[in-house]
């Protein structure tokens, strides 16, 4: 009889892994996160100046939005940034790339099966559609509001996407809305939450998911 | 031995039990897709898969992507049933046990 117990406990666990796994993107790698917090500071530490240089008072008063002609002076400053802010992403996204396709060999899983692909559809969606929101509300010249609509998004983007990978995701998705929400309310100080939002959580959501399940 | 009655000798079969288990949580997962997942062979799949099949376990639905067949599977009601009370037979013989 022991035996059968045995027997139906292996069966179990199987049946749990096997639904989990077909799911759940396991592969995705903590240490990615930290180097995407650092990349991010790192960002923030370039365009810290420029930043707070744009959002005194009176800067961009010499031209308005509202004659229609291009503002210059911030299509160049609101462009640094942009290239910054691309960079970072993209710096990130590669690390990031490279260290899940690492962590998914090492276990032996392949890196595009079904869960990443419903993974990655769930976490662009949302963050496209912010991009795009974004876009808009620069074109308005609502250059503060950015900061808290990316980490809105982003936050929004990771919740969303945490159905299909370790769950812990979603804590990051909503202290990333939460934060988005909170930095709405000090426009003008975005780069500080920018910098929070993308830089320390995403060190501290790294760090935490690689003790927890990256680390043996 | 209580629960014992309600496991399903379909399910005795680690294959079987694999691929209900991944269907369980997913809509329509192409035949290329379990075959990966549980690390198997294309004849030692298609078997067991045709003898779910046969208990009416599954659904099928087959289509053409460019000029390649390609085979998708679904649970079907009777499969769910099936899987769960495969899975309440497991947990009352676990408990009986304590």
């Amino acid at each position: 009889m022991e035996d059968k117990t045995k027997e139906h406990l292996e069966q179990l666990s199987e049946i749990r892994d096997m639904m989990k796994e077909s799911t759940q993107f396991l592969s995705l790698s903590g240490m990615s996160g930290v180097f995407a917090g650092i990349l991010a500071l790192v960002g923030a530490a370039l365009v810290w100046t420029d930043f707070f240089e744009m959002v005194s008072p009176g800067y961009f008063d010499d031209i308005s939005a509202r004659n229609g002609l291009l503002n210059w002076k911030m299509v160049i400053k609101v462009g640094y940034l942009l290239v910054v802010g691309c960079g970072v992403l993209a710096a990130s996204l590669l690390v990031g790339f490279i260290l899940t396709a690492q962590k998914a060999k090492k276990h032996g899983r392949k890196l595009f099966d079904s869960a990443a692909k419903k993974l990655l559809l769930n976490l662009f969606i949302p963050l496209f559609m912010g991009g795009l929101f974004c876009v808009a509300l620069v074109l308005n010249g609502y250059v503060g509001a950015v900061a808290p609509a990316t980490l809105l998004f982003y936050g929004m983007a990771l919740y969303n996407a945490g159905k299909y990978t370790y769950r812990d995701i979603r804590y990051l998705g909503v202290c990333e809305m939460v934060l988005g929400v909170i930095a709405m309310l000090f426009m003008g100080r975005g780069l500080y939450f920018w910098a929070f939002g993308f830089g320390v959580l995403h060190i501290v959501y790294g760090l935490t998911m690689y003790i927890k399940y990256d680390r043996s | 031995m209580k629960g014992f009655d309600k496991l399903n000798k379909a399910f005795d079969s680690r294959v079987r039990l694999g691929v209900m288990s991944i269907l369980v949580v997913n809509d329509w997962v192409k035949y290329g897709d379990l075959k990966e997942r549980l690390s198997l062979t294309d004849g030692n799949l298609a078997s067991h898969i045709a003898s779910l099949e046969k208990l009416s376990y599954l659904e099928v639905r087959k289509e053409f992507v460019g000029k390649r067949p390609q085979t998708s599977y679904k649970i079907s009601k009777t499969g769910k049933r099936a899987f769960e009370q495969h899975l309440n037979g497991l947990e009352e013989l676990l408990k009986g046990k304590q």
